[in-house]
């Protein structure tokens, strides 16, 4: 055993649960780890403008390539300014690690300079938390915090270091094995319970699958179109479910929820049957519980007890992971058709198609993202923010493989985009990256721009700007009588802010320039903005109002349709 | 007088859980914290050390009508140093608090004091010429009566444990599971101070 000073056992310990990126911003606090990074060659720092970006980053490129993101902050508002991002990734499940610096030992609880108890603060939305107070405890702390935030369902952690513990010596001992008496994660499912699942699905007529984030995460896509092939179950995915079931199958009938596909809506809202895999019945996604689907039976595949039953009585309950739950479950299922449920379902989508862009001379949205999509011939790695240009990069976009949307469902951060996508290029350095921004929320993080050009990435950033925010003014326009408050925007020139940053921009006012903008945008070796200028009264269809039943889903109106 | 043991009117209403938590700086917050983020009310809590080393007990009694028992025993098994979770809500169990009352009394009226405090099996821990403490160990119906019966005479002061509980029988809520030696010192000593302290006195 050598003796190591806290700081080595910080980045040793990292080292070897397979880090090799940290997003992070130094501070008083942290210097002896900064002052020790040049030790580890190995491990690449990023250098972010702020900690937000930096915990977004850490998810982006969690969500992008599957492993663990590491984000570092200093003490007090190095450590506050990254929660905002840990509970982006509480709320969707991801595995981001958060290290952050704390005042010296002795001051801990004097309210000493940049002093915040992150620990007490990061309780609620951490699946774990550690305050080192030794650095002998450093290695396992480490061990267990990294085991806790990629198995199970994942999700972020945080160990808080002060900062004599980084560095004082003490022997490294690296534990070989952990033992969690409290956390032993379910991962087989139940054989009865599968059982019983299965007849259900052998019995239904109308059974209908829909999957989530679980399913994506549970690296069980291929297992699930097994399922869904075999025993003709339609399948319909969650917003962040999106990717876990290729869009182009015949089966795949888009995704749910308020602004989910009219069909996807009436499918789960009519059938015998629901298959929930990796999803948690979020409001958003089934719309107002106790009118959803009377009479419809559940299955429920979830890692987390607690999520089934937490919103839905559930028929028949498995604890699993998808990846072993599913194999098992299509064994025991017979092969069947269901041509009348799925021609039903056909129907309607045809009747609503939901997905259809109207002709116009003015430059939709919708229309932009079309274009992209069939640009990018649907390869692209998508990132998004949150509000209406992000409703309609997942409508308008088609897309055939897991993690290939990445994006802030649960906990809906503003300014997730940008951040989040240079996360994943980082991770994907050869993916095609595109980060879609709303203009209210790309000014949230937009100092991020800077990362682009310090790490040389070819992100092309999309921004679509109509001066609003936009899916707030169409709530004020649907729902507040049109009293349009404080949603208007007089936005600044993007691209003379990405030219200051040193980033190349293009400004598209017209529809004819929106493909030759993508293709020069495609063509350029680094970053790139376009600021599409997007006709600026367009409202996202279909929509489920917030308290509303998904039968009660809305279309687009006649008037905006004949604009 | 016997209290009734099998509880009454307000007690269907309650849950008692005892979880086994990680006896760990920070670990009340996080059990309080999580009940308070998910709207499960607390009728009482108490915590203390349990027959395993490294292991603490709490007994936890919630009100039912604020959260399904299953979802508050779930949630609680989300937390890493929650090991071990049992509502004894189901089962035969026996549960005490423990109350110090203290009661305001004369030289005219102190043996009446005295007399039902004797009914109640209460023992009188204290005597000042104005006032007497009275320890009574019993269920909240025993305890609801004997503060009803003292209420005329002018309670001072009164200070209730919580419920602690237990299943009857050879039941238990227990944990059999040893940790590895290396890893038990490790967790002994996690995230406290060299000389063992706690990092801040209200852990």
């Amino acid at each position: 055993m050598a003796r190591l000073t806290g700081a080595q056992m910080v980045l040793e310990s990292l080292q070897r649960e397979g880090v090799d990126t940290i997003f992070g911003y130094p501070g008083g606090v942290v210097l002896p780890l900064y002052d020790t990074l040049p030790q580890y060659p190995n491990i690449r720092h990023v250098l972010v403008r702020h900690e937000q970006g930096a915990a977004h980053m850490a998810d982006g490129y969690a969500r992008a390539s599957g492993k663990m993101g590491v984000c570092l902050g200093t003490s007090g508002p190095g450590a506050t300014n990254l929660v905002t991002g840990i509970c982006t990734s509480w709320m969707d499940s991801t595995p981001v690690f958060a290290l952050t610096g704390n005042v010296t030992r002795s001051l801990l609880g004097k309210d000493g300079f940049q002093e915040a108890d992150i620990t007490g603060i990061t309780h609620s939305i951490t699946k774990h938390n550690y305050l080192v107070m030794r650095p002998e405890e450093i290695p396992l702390s480490i061990r267990e915090a990294a085991h806790i935030c990629q198995t199970g369902r994942p999700g972020p952690v945080l160990v808080d270091i002060p900062k004599d513990v980084f560095q004082e010596e003490a022997e490294f001992d690296w534990p070989e094995q952990i033992n969690l008496r409290g956390y032993k994660p379910t991962t087989e499912g139940h054989a009865g319970m599968i059982r019983r699942a299965a007849e259900l699905i052998n019995q239904a007529t109308r059974p209908i699958i829909i999957a989530g984030h679980g399913v994506i995460w549970g690296d069980a896509h291929n297992e699930l179109v097994e399922l869904a092939e075999k025993a003709d179950i339609p399948v319909i995915t969650t917003f962040l479910g999106i990717g876990a079931f290729p869009e182009s199958h015949d089966l795949s009938y888009g995704w749910l929820g308020m602004h989910g596909m009219f069909y996807a809506n009436m499918a789960a809202d009519h059938a015998d049957l629901v298959i929930a895999i990796g999803m948690r019945f979020d409001d958003r996604a089934m719309g107002r519980f106790k009118d959803f689907n009377p009479g419809v039976k559940i299955v429920h595949i979830d890692i987390d007890p607690a999520e089934i039953g937490k919103n839905f009585p559930t028929a028949v309950p498995i604890v699993g992971n998808a990846k072993n739950v599913l194999p098992r479950l299509s064994d025991l299922t017979t092969e069947a058709e269901h041509q009348d449920w799925r021609g039903w379902i056909d129907q309607v989508r045809e009747e609503h198609p939901s997905l259809h862009i109207r002709e116009s001379r003015r430059m939709l949205p919708q229309y932009v993202v079309r274009t992209l999509y069939e640009e990018t011939n649907g390869d692209a790695t998508i990132v998004t923010g949150v509000g209406q240009h992000q409703m309609w990069a997942g409508q308008h976009y088609f897309y055939k493989r897991p993690r290939q949307l990445v994006t802030s469902g649960g906990l809906g951060t503003m300014g997730f985009e940008l951040p989040a996508a240079i996360g994943a290029q980082i991770a994907l350095p050869d993916a095609e990256t595109w980060a879609i921004c709303g203009d209210g929320g790309f000014q949230m993080t937009l100092q991020e721009m800077a990362v682009l050009v310090d790490e040389n990435l070819p992100v092309k950033i999309a921004v679509f700007n109509n001066g609003y925010l936009g899916m707030i003014r169409q709530w004020q326009q649907l729902f507040y009588d049109k009293n349009l408050v404080s949603t208007a925007m007089t936005q600044p020139d993007f691209c003379k802010l990405a030219d200051a940053y040193g980033i190349r921009a293009i400004r598209v006012e017209t529809k004819a320039e929106v493909a030759p903008a993508i293709r020069e945008a495609r063509e350029h070796k680094g970053p790139i903005l376009i600021d599409f200028q997007i006709d600026q009264e367009e409202n996202v269809w279909p929509m489920v109002p917030a308290g509303a039943a998904l039968s009660e889903t809305i279309e687009a109106p006649a008037e905006e349709l004949a604009r | 007088m016997n209290p009734s043991v099998n509880g009454s009117r307000k007690h269907h209403a309650q849950h008692t859980v005892v979880a086994i938590v990680e006896d760990k700086p920070g670990v009340l917050m996080r059990v309080a914290s999580l009940f308070r983020r998910r709207g499960f009310n607390i009728e009482s809590l108490t915590v203390g050390h349990s027959e395993a080393p490294g292991l603490s007990r709490m007994t936890i009694v919630v009100d039912g009508a604020s959260a399904p028992v299953e979802q508050v025993e779930k949630q609680l098994y989300k937390l890493i140093d929650v090991v071990k979770v049992t509502d004894l809500s189901q089962e035969e169990m026996v549960a005490r608090e423990l109350v110090l009352l203290k009661v305001r009394c004369n030289n005219v009226n102190r043996h009446e004091l005295l007399e039902i405090a004797n009914v109640f099996r209460a023992d009188v821990v204290d005597m000042a010429t104005n006032s007497l403490i009275l320890q009574v160990v019993g269920d909240e119906d025993k305890i609801d009566g004997l503060v009803k019966m003292c209420e005329p005479y002018g309670i001072r002061e009164l200070s209730r444990t919580g419920r602690i509980a237990m299943v009857r029988g050879a039941k238990t809520t227990t944990v059999h599971e040893p940790e590895p030696e290396k890893i038990a010192k490790f967790h002994a000593t996690q995230g406290r101070r060299v000389e063992g302290e706690l990092p801040f006195s209200s852990d």
